[in-house]
């Protein structure tokens, strides 16, 4: 069992004259872990966030964070003692980027030189150029704000993280590299991160554990991710993490004892045509055997674009994902340096697939 | 061949108009000092009034109802009433000067500070600023851009504006245009006249570099690194004001 670091102790938030915001809720966040709150809009999940940090006062009920009561610390200063991440990146319009990051020390009372010092170095944590220091907020990207506003959050080292939908601004493929970056980062760091978003995919992508919130307020279901798309405590909860669930569930298993097959290969320069003559799908790879696409057993076809690849440590989902989508039904599977190891059938999968959950079945 | 242009001319240029204690530079420095002294004074009640406002959101409607009032009331007139209840001298016209200058000062700094954006503000407290640090590091340098042209467009009016109190009578540009009226004599009117356009013009381009000035760039500044059209905005808006301004 996992040391707590917050625990909130059957608090409320109601509002003037309206159902409560927050229901009763009593739940304890790991330390050192990320604790992902999902839920629909108007669940309470934003408001129990800002709860922790008193950006919203509960109605009744006791917050404890590192076992000393919040409400006894004052507001300012318990802020200051925790890093937040908001939606946009709620920046400092008319700060430079490294005088954004350097907002919190500099509140502690560090010298200009040292915050801008510690802000610099923060730069590079959050995979920022250092150039990007002396612009300005609106001179950046949306991804890049964020990353600022991460490293604004981390720049006082505090223990805890609040993040609040801090990448559901930005378009998919940032969010995708946003996310990846954050765990990577957890990993080096080891924070107590509360993490909010209505987005259940980011919550299973990211979360230790994750807690579902129904509207209302209440706490629907609060487990680790694999048991939440495996055994849905209700209803709410199973049409909450959706249709997909099964199929995102195999994101969970790694799938290494699949057995990789041998394909035929030929080079870029004979590639075009190399299918028809073999009567076959064949692989076209370069100098170094990286894949570029498949030529099809059929006439003047060409080059076909290969569909997902997968790398070696992937999970199920992935290795299915690779079959698929490519347009063979082959899945190729490259080594670490990116070359063709071989390929695997989408029936093997599947048959994988099924000896995990009889494994499983059985472990119960 | 005369007319009253080059008339107008004539008087401007005339040595004898430049000196002496009805002199030119002696008008000229009574009407700045006269402008600053109101200016001073309205300051001093409308932006601590509309930073509160602006901050706390609370009396919004109550300020927003008298100031409205105020700006109704006749110059001319309140000039007058002044100077008959409180007697002559400098002060009477200078607090009813104020008190016109009080309400566009008090909306453009109401304005400034409750223009900066509501996320931004949230943000601040969320990294552990106390109210008066969100007000002073955050809402104050954000709202500027706003808050000048509200500035600027309340000076360019007390400098038209100041004029009129040489009707009671005292000094200030405003002199050669009363004097004038009386003696029918039009290049001093129209002399006078232009004088006060371009002091105005001339103080708010000195306002206009100091906006320049204290302005983060990064509040002016787009992605791609240009100023963006918003810098250029406010400098057009106090002009057009200002003529509504100086009609007294």
């Amino acid at each position: 069992m996992a040391e707590a670091m917050i625990e909130f102790q059957s608090v409320t938030k109601q509002y003037q004259g309206g159902q409560p915001a927050v229901d009763n809720l009593t739940m304890s966040i790991d330390k050192g872990a990320i604790t992902v709150l999902v839920g629909p809009s108007g669940c309470g999940k934003t408001t129990s966030l800002r709860m922790i940090n008193r950006m919203v006062e509960p109605s009744s009920g006791t917050i404890t964070v590192a076992g000393k009561d919040v409400s006894t610390v004052p507001a300012a200063q318990l802020r200051r003692s925790m890093g937040y991440v908001m939606q946009s990146s709620g920046l400092l319009p008319h700060r430079s980027v490294l005088d954004n990051i350097a907002t919190v020390p500099r509140l502690n009372g560090v010298s200009k030189a040292d915050a801008r010092k510690r802000a610099a170095e923060l730069l590079d944590v959050v995979g920022l150029a250092s150039v990007l220091g002396k612009r300005y907020p609106s001179q950046l990207s949306g991804g890049q704000q964020q990353r600022v506003g991460v490293a604004r959050a981390l720049a006082a080292d505090p223990p805890v993280l609040l993040m609040d939908e801090p990448f559901s601004a930005v378009d998919p493929v940032v969010r995708d590299e946003l996310q990846q970056e954050l765990l990577r980062l957890q990993r080096e760091l080891a924070k107590t991160i509360v993490f909010v978003t209505h987005d259940i995919d980011e919550a299973t992508v990211l979360g230790d554990k994750v807690a579902v919130f129904a509207v209302g307020g209440k706490l629907a279901q609060y487990a680790a991710p694999e048991e939440i798309l495996r055994a849905p405590a209700n209803d709410f909860v199973a049409s909450f993490v959706g249709r997909d669930r099964g199929f995102r569930h195999l994101a969970f298993d790694v799938a290494d004892s699949l057995r990789l097959h041998s394909v035929t290969m030929v080079g870029q320069t004979e590639g075009q045509s190399a299918g028809r003559r073999a009567g076959e799908w064949a692989l076209v790879v370069d100098d170094e055997s990286r894949p570029l696409g498949w030529s099809s057993p059929r006439d003047g076809a060409g080059l076909v674009p290969g569909g997902s690849l997968f790398h070696k440590g992937d999970t199920l989902r992935r290795a299915l994902d690779s079959a698929l989508s490519s347009p063979s039904g082959l899945g190729v599977a490259v080594d670490d340096d990116g070359r063709v190891a071989g390929v695997l059938k989408a029936p093997e999968v599947l048959a994988l697939i099924e000896e995990v959950r009889r494994h499983r079945e059985d472990a119960t | 061949m005369s007319n009253v242009f080059t008339d107008t001319i004539a008087w401007l240029t005339d040595p004898i108009h430049w000196t002496g204690s009805g002199g030119i530079p002696t008008r000229l420095s009574e009407h700045l000092q006269y402008s600053g002294l109101v200016l001073l004074i309205a300051a001093a009640i409308a932006v601590p009034v509309g930073l509160y406002i602006g901050h706390t959101g609370r009396g919004r409607v109550v300020a927003v109802a008298v100031a409205g009032a105020l700006r109704a009331l006749p110059t001319l007139g309140l000039l007058v009433l002044f100077a008959l209840l409180a007697g002559s001298g400098l002060m009477p016209p200078v607090w009813a000067l104020v008190i016109l200058t009080v309400p566009p000062l008090l909306a453009g700094t109401y304005a400034g500070i409750s223009s900066v954006d509501a996320t931004v503000v949230d943000g601040a407290r969320a990294m552990g600023m106390t109210e008066l640090q969100i007000l002073f590091r955050v809402e104050l340098p954000n709202g500027l851009l706003v808050m000048f042209g509200g500035i600027r467009t309340a000076v360019l009016q007390v400098i038209a504006t100041v004029s009129v109190v040489a009707y009671l009578p005292l000094g200030g540009l405003g002199r050669y245009l009363f004097d004038g009226l009386v003696l029918q004599d039009f290049p001093r009117m129209l002399g006078g006249s232009l004088l006060i356009a371009a002091l105005a013009i001339a103080v708010d381009l000195v306002l206009a570099a100091l906006q320049r000035m204290v302005l983060s760039p990064g509040l002016t500044l787009d992605s791609s690194g240009r100023h963006t059209a918003a810098d250029d905005l406010t400098a057009t808006a106090p002009a057009a004001a200002a003529i509504q301004g100086g009609t007294p």
